[in-house]
């Protein structure tokens, strides 16, 4: 670990201007605060926190959308627990069940498939959060439904996927990235080729990287090698695990039952191609079509700065609410929510004296 | 978020395994493997489904890391959730 510190203080000397690199991966972010990574960072790196934290940018819209699915009559909604207090337009999937919706918190798409085909009565829908990590398992499970023959199973999709995101935040122009630290295990499936062009158009170094604190600083080391050498590639840093091409079942499985479209990212706004649709061959599958939800989502404007902080424009301590309107306990934003997003780790390590922010 | 959990198979039939992850079983799906895996080989695993073959050293090195992060989101989206762990498995969902 000294030697990879040392020779990223050489390496800045070369560079001899602040550098600012995005964590795409919520993971990440905890994992930074945790290992106290930016302890030692030499002086002028900046670390951003990017949009990979699934709870954070699902849109108020759809979380409105998983409540009426949930209210419906003879419906059972099934979800990761991590989305049960994102705030909708008025309430929450907690709300919700308080009120007699029926909500139940699964650790896998497949437990929500066992569930249905248990109440043959009731539709069991499963509200398909998160990125490539996850969603080839929904599809995964999509499949096992029409094997087991398993009528009364459904998927609501929200999943996201990551590169058309960071395509978009580097379009906007708004967002100042030198270079990219790339989630490791959405990099498990997808492999390198999607992030081919944040090198080859935007000249951004990125390297997909490991969790461990090792792993990180190495991740960042590779990305300031490239900096120092004027070079810009996707690497892996994280070989053990991930490798070139991904896991190409797992891609052709997703591809099989998913479809891109536009996609709403909270706080972002609409991308283009960023989101998962339910394919036409299995439109028997897909909540939204079958059921037709009835949503009437106000716009509601809070101080909220997640957006921005999304995007690497903000960090949490730029919000006017941080810690004080908004806290772990009495979230504003979902960033305060999800245990991964930036806000609720910055609040959580801001407390631990010492804290380099 | 979407962590995955390397886990070591300790059954296998067909599509179906079951692994054991810090000392709890849990059934897993295989249909998502890009290569053929077996009973001692470790996998890493999200969301029900095995996604990755990992060796072995580095699935202990992996495991060590891993369940200290997952320890720390779960245990606050638990709260955050308010629902009962289930036993000691870690959640589905768990680093991108
Ligand atoms: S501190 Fe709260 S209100 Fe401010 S950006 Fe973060 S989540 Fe939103």
């Amino acid at each position: 670990m000294k030697e990879t510190v040392a020779r990223m203080r050489e390496l800045m000397e070369k560079i001899d201007r602040p550098v600012r690199l995005m964590e795409v991966c919520g993971t990440h972010t905890v994992a930074i605060f945790r290992h106290g990574i930016r302890d030692l960072l030499p002086e002028g790196v900046l670390l951003l926190s990017g949009p990979g934290c699934p709870v954070c940018v699902t849109a108020v819209r759809d979380v409105d959308t998983a409540i009426a699915i949930a209210k419906s009559e003879g419906v059972v909604l099934t979800t990761f627990g991590d989305m049960m207090r994102v705030p909708g337009s008025g309430k929450s999937l907690f709300n919700a069940k308080a009120e007699g919706g029926d909500v139940r918190i699964v650790y896998s798409p497949l437990d929500a498939l066992t569930f249905a085909e248990r109440e043959k009565g009731k539709k069991v829908v499963f509200f398909a959060t998160g990125f490539e990590t996850t969603s080839p398992s929904v599809a995964g499970t999509i499949m096992e439904a029409e094997r087991r023959g398993v009528e009364n199973f459904f998927i609501y999709s929200v999943h996201k996927t990551v590169p058309p995101a960071l395509k978009a935040l580097l379009e906007s122009g708004e967002v100042r990235v030198d270079g990219f630290i790339l989630p490791g295990h959405v990099s498990t499936v997808i492999g390198t080729a999607p992030y081919g062009f944040l090198a080859s158009q935007h000249g951004k170094p990125s390297v997909v990287t490991g969790f461990d604190a090792q792993d990180i600083l190495s991740g960042i080391r590779m990305i300031l090698e490239q900096l120092a050498a004027g070079a810009a590639r996707i690497e892996i840093q994280y070989t053990r695990v991930v490798k070139p091409e991904g896991n190409p079942k797992a891609i052709a499985v997703l591809g099989e039952c998913f479809e891109p479209e536009d996609a709403e990212w909270r706080g972002i706004g609409t991308i283009p191609l960023s989101g998962l649709k339910v394919r036409e061959a299995f439109g028997h599958r897909d909540a939204a079509a079958v059921l037709r939800p009835e949503v009437r989502t106000e716009n509601v404007r809070t101080a909220c700065a997640c957006g921005d902080v999304l995007k690497g424009v903000k960090i949490p301590t730029d919000c006017g609410l941080f810690g004080k309107a908004c806290t772990p306990d009495r979230p504003v934003g979902p960033c305060m929510v999800s245990s991964e997003g930036s806000c609720a780790a910055y609040y959580k390590y801001k407390a631990i004296e010492g804290m380099k922010l | 978020m979407c962590l995955a959990i390397p886990s070591r198979i300790v059954e296998r039939e067909d599509l179906r395994a079951v692994v054991d992850v810090y000392g709890a079983r849990r059934e897993i799906n295989l249909m998502l493997m890009p290569e053929e895996v077996g009973v001692g080989d470790y996998v890493l695993v999200h969301a029900g489904f095995a996604i990755q073959k990992v060796e072995r050293d580095a699935a202990r090195d992996a495991l060590k890391v891993i369940s200290s992060i997952i320890e720390e989101v779960s245990r606050e989206d638990r709260n955050a959730a308010e629902t009962q762990p289930v036993a000691r498995s870690p959640r589905g969902r768990d680093a991108c």
